[in-house]
């Protein structure tokens, strides 16, 4: 019995001496946050903003489950529950606008991931440092156009009396509808994206390429190994990890495409392709002003989004031993 | 580095050298036709192409748009938006690097998390426009400059650089008896001005090239940034009447049309286009900086 009693006691002792710590804990970080007031007051700025633009949005998008009614304010509409989700999965336009941004981000990632990976190994390969710099010079400088100038351009070259279509007069009799078939804007999309981005994703490759050991490129030369062996063995390699993130990061905004190129490139008769679920939210939302539902398919976008984030990651993980992005 | 090449490596790299030689070309003939185009005579440009005879040159494209009044707007707009956003951005994040940079800062996981969060979820385009006009932010510069202010990559990338400052030099501040308050402005802020120089451009040219946050937000035509200006000219096709005088002929206007467009194009971009060569390092330190973590 007295034993019992003695343990009690040592129990409470123990939990008074926890508590305790947790008093002094706490009280050395409101000391802490008192003497560096000053941190605080740096950081609030970035936090208010934070809040306000980003937070408050987030806690904005429950109007998908109502019956908005910009009268009633967000708090004053009725929730509907899934209704705008299913108003939306069940509509006609569903099948095609998903498969119109899935197969634009898929064949996008397809073909722009590996391209600047073939164009920092190659530039890997120039031996003079002024011919490697102005190459790098000309290849990033297309990074830097605005994307209204690239669809200008784009425009101005594939009308029908645009310089190529000129040529292709010349050879066929008739130019090409570029601009108003359906079947080139995907092309025309990514192969203008490549164009554009290309040289600038492979500067990571190129400064990780640096950094490699000459040594192992002595030694395995040594051995017999000729370039593209040295390649494919020594500097890919070396390019794995990264490889792996800039993998993921793209897959994982697969649904996550740009809304500003997609929307300046279409016209009237390429939508069949065109229209892609960040152009549909703006049209559906702000020139047609059903926000409910417009933010119902913005909510999906971004739910199918996340969910693709953890699964690529997930796969990458299993096959690169591990090495995910997290 | 005595690599001594044979000669199936001597062809690799022959090859290699052509390739890349080919990708130069695919990037700078647009580029260059358009320069080329915009100091043509339209109908020459539309019966023979580029030509360098001197006299089938103009600068008719050039006068028309530095004339025009949408332009000039435009562009003071652009440079108001673009100069502030970057002061804003710039400012904001490298106030919030700081603290969060500091070895036993109370909060830092806390802060760090909240700021992560908004790099993978948003609530979306309608409830971010829905608190903008709720603020009283639409046809204001705020509704441009103060919802994308925060970027949790600039903030990331100013940590990373401050983390690099040798810590020894605040020890040594603090031990002379100085405040966080003039250590951050009077030893860490000098110290910073690469990271600084290379957010500001970032946050300049990102701005500078946006077209979409001024379409939502500003209905005033009168508030329109340049590339607004240049959406209107090159991709809807509407030319301002003002700009030609409406006594000329169809066809006349639709050739005038077609070269305001180069002209446009060189104009916009020749900001860009000036300071490119020099910041080059820069923007390359930039990604670099960045993907260290």
């Amino acid at each position: 019995m007295q034993e019992l009693i003695k343990a009690e006691a040592g129990k409470d002792a123990v939990i008074q001496i926890q508590s305790e710590k947790r008093g002094v804990k706490l009280s050395k970080k409101f000391r802490y946050i008192r003497e560096n007031y000053f941190l605080y007051l740096l950081i609030a700025p970035a936090i208010i903003l934070t809040i306000i633009f980003k937070y408050i949005p987030m806690y904005g998008a429950i109007i998908a489950f109502k019956d908005f009614s910009t009268i009633k304010g967000i708090l004053g509409s009725e929730w509907v529950g899934f209704e705008n989700f299913t108003k939306f999965l069940s509509s006609p336009n569903f099948g095609t606008i998903f498969m119109s941004t899935l197969k634009l981000s898929f064949y996008g990632l397809l073909l722009g991931f590996p391209i600047p990976i073939i164009l920092a190994l190659m530039l890997n390969q120039v031996r003079r440092a002024a011919i490697k710099k102005n190459v790098q010079l000309v290849l990033y400088a297309p990074n830097f156009i605005s994307v209204v100038v690239i669809v200008g351009m784009l425009f101005i070259f594939l009308s029908p009396t645009g310089p190529i279509n000129q040529v292709v007069t010349m050879l066929t009799g008739e130019p090409i509808g570029f601009l108003s078939d359906p079947d080139y804007f995907r092309s025309i999309y990514i192969l203008s994206g490549i164009w554009q981005a290309a040289g600038w994703s492979s500067i990571i490759y190129v400064a990780a390429l640096a950094n490699v050991d000459p040594e192992l490129h002595n030694a395995a030369t040594l051995d017999g190994a000729n370039i593209i062996q040295r390649m494919i063995h020594i500097d890919l390699p070396t390019l794995k990890p990264l490889m792996a993130v800039t993998f993921i990061l793209g897959a994982g905004g697969i649904m996550a495409i740009g809304f500003e190129k997609a929307y300046l490139m279409q016209t009237s008769m390429n939508l069949p392709t065109s229209e892609i679920l960040p152009t549909y939210v703006y049209k559906v939302g702000l020139q047609a002003g059903d926000y409910a539902y417009s933010a119902a398919v913005g909510l999906f976008n971004s739910i199918i989004n996340v969910i693709l984030l953890v699964v690529v990651n997930y796969i990458v993980k299993k096959l690169n031993e591990g090495e995910g992005l997290y | 580095m005595n690599i001594k090449y044979t000669r199936m490596d001597r062809m690799i790299l022959t090859l290699n050298n052509i390739f890349l030689f080919l990708a130069v070309l695919v990037v700078l003939v647009p580029l260059v036709y358009v320069v080329l185009a915009s100091f043509m005579d339209p109908t020459v440009l539309l019966n023979k192409g580029i030509s360098f005879n001197l006299s089938d040159w103009s600068l008719k494209g050039y006068k028309l748009i530095l004339g025009n009044d949408a332009m000039l707007k435009g562009f003071i707009n652009s440079v108001l938006y673009s100069v502030g956003f970057a002061v804003v951005t710039v400012v904001v994040s490298l106030f919030a690097a700081y603290p969060l940079s500091v070895n036993g800062f109370v909060g830092k996981n806390f802060f760090m998390t909240m700021f992560i969060i908004t790099m993978f979820f948003s609530g979306g385009l309608i409830p971010t426009y829905l608190l903008v006009k709720d603020l009283g932010m639409l046809n204001t510069i705020w509704a441009i400059i103060l919802p994308g202010a925060i970027n949790v990559w600039n903030i990331i990338l100013a940590r990373t650089y401050f983390k690099g400052i040798p810590y020894e030099l605040h020890e040594a501040a603090k031990v002379d008896g100085a405040s966080d308050f003039l250590i951050f402005f009077k030893i860490v802020l000098p110290l910073s001005k690469p990271i600084i120089f290379v957010l500001a451009m970032y946050a300049f040219v990102g701005q500078w090239n946006s077209y979409f946050d001024a379409m939502i937000y500003l209905d005033d035509p009168n508030l329109h940034p340049l590339q607004l200006v240049l959406r209107s000219i090159l991709i809807q096709n509407s030319t301002d009447p003002g700009m030609i005088s409406d006594q000329l002929a169809m066809a006349e206007l639709k050739k005038l049309s077609e070269m305001i467009k180069y002209s446009s194009i060189v104009i916009s971009s020749l900001p860009l286009i000036v300071m490119y060569p020099f910041f080059q390092k820069y923007f390359e330190k930039g990604v670099m900086v960045g993907s260290l973590k």
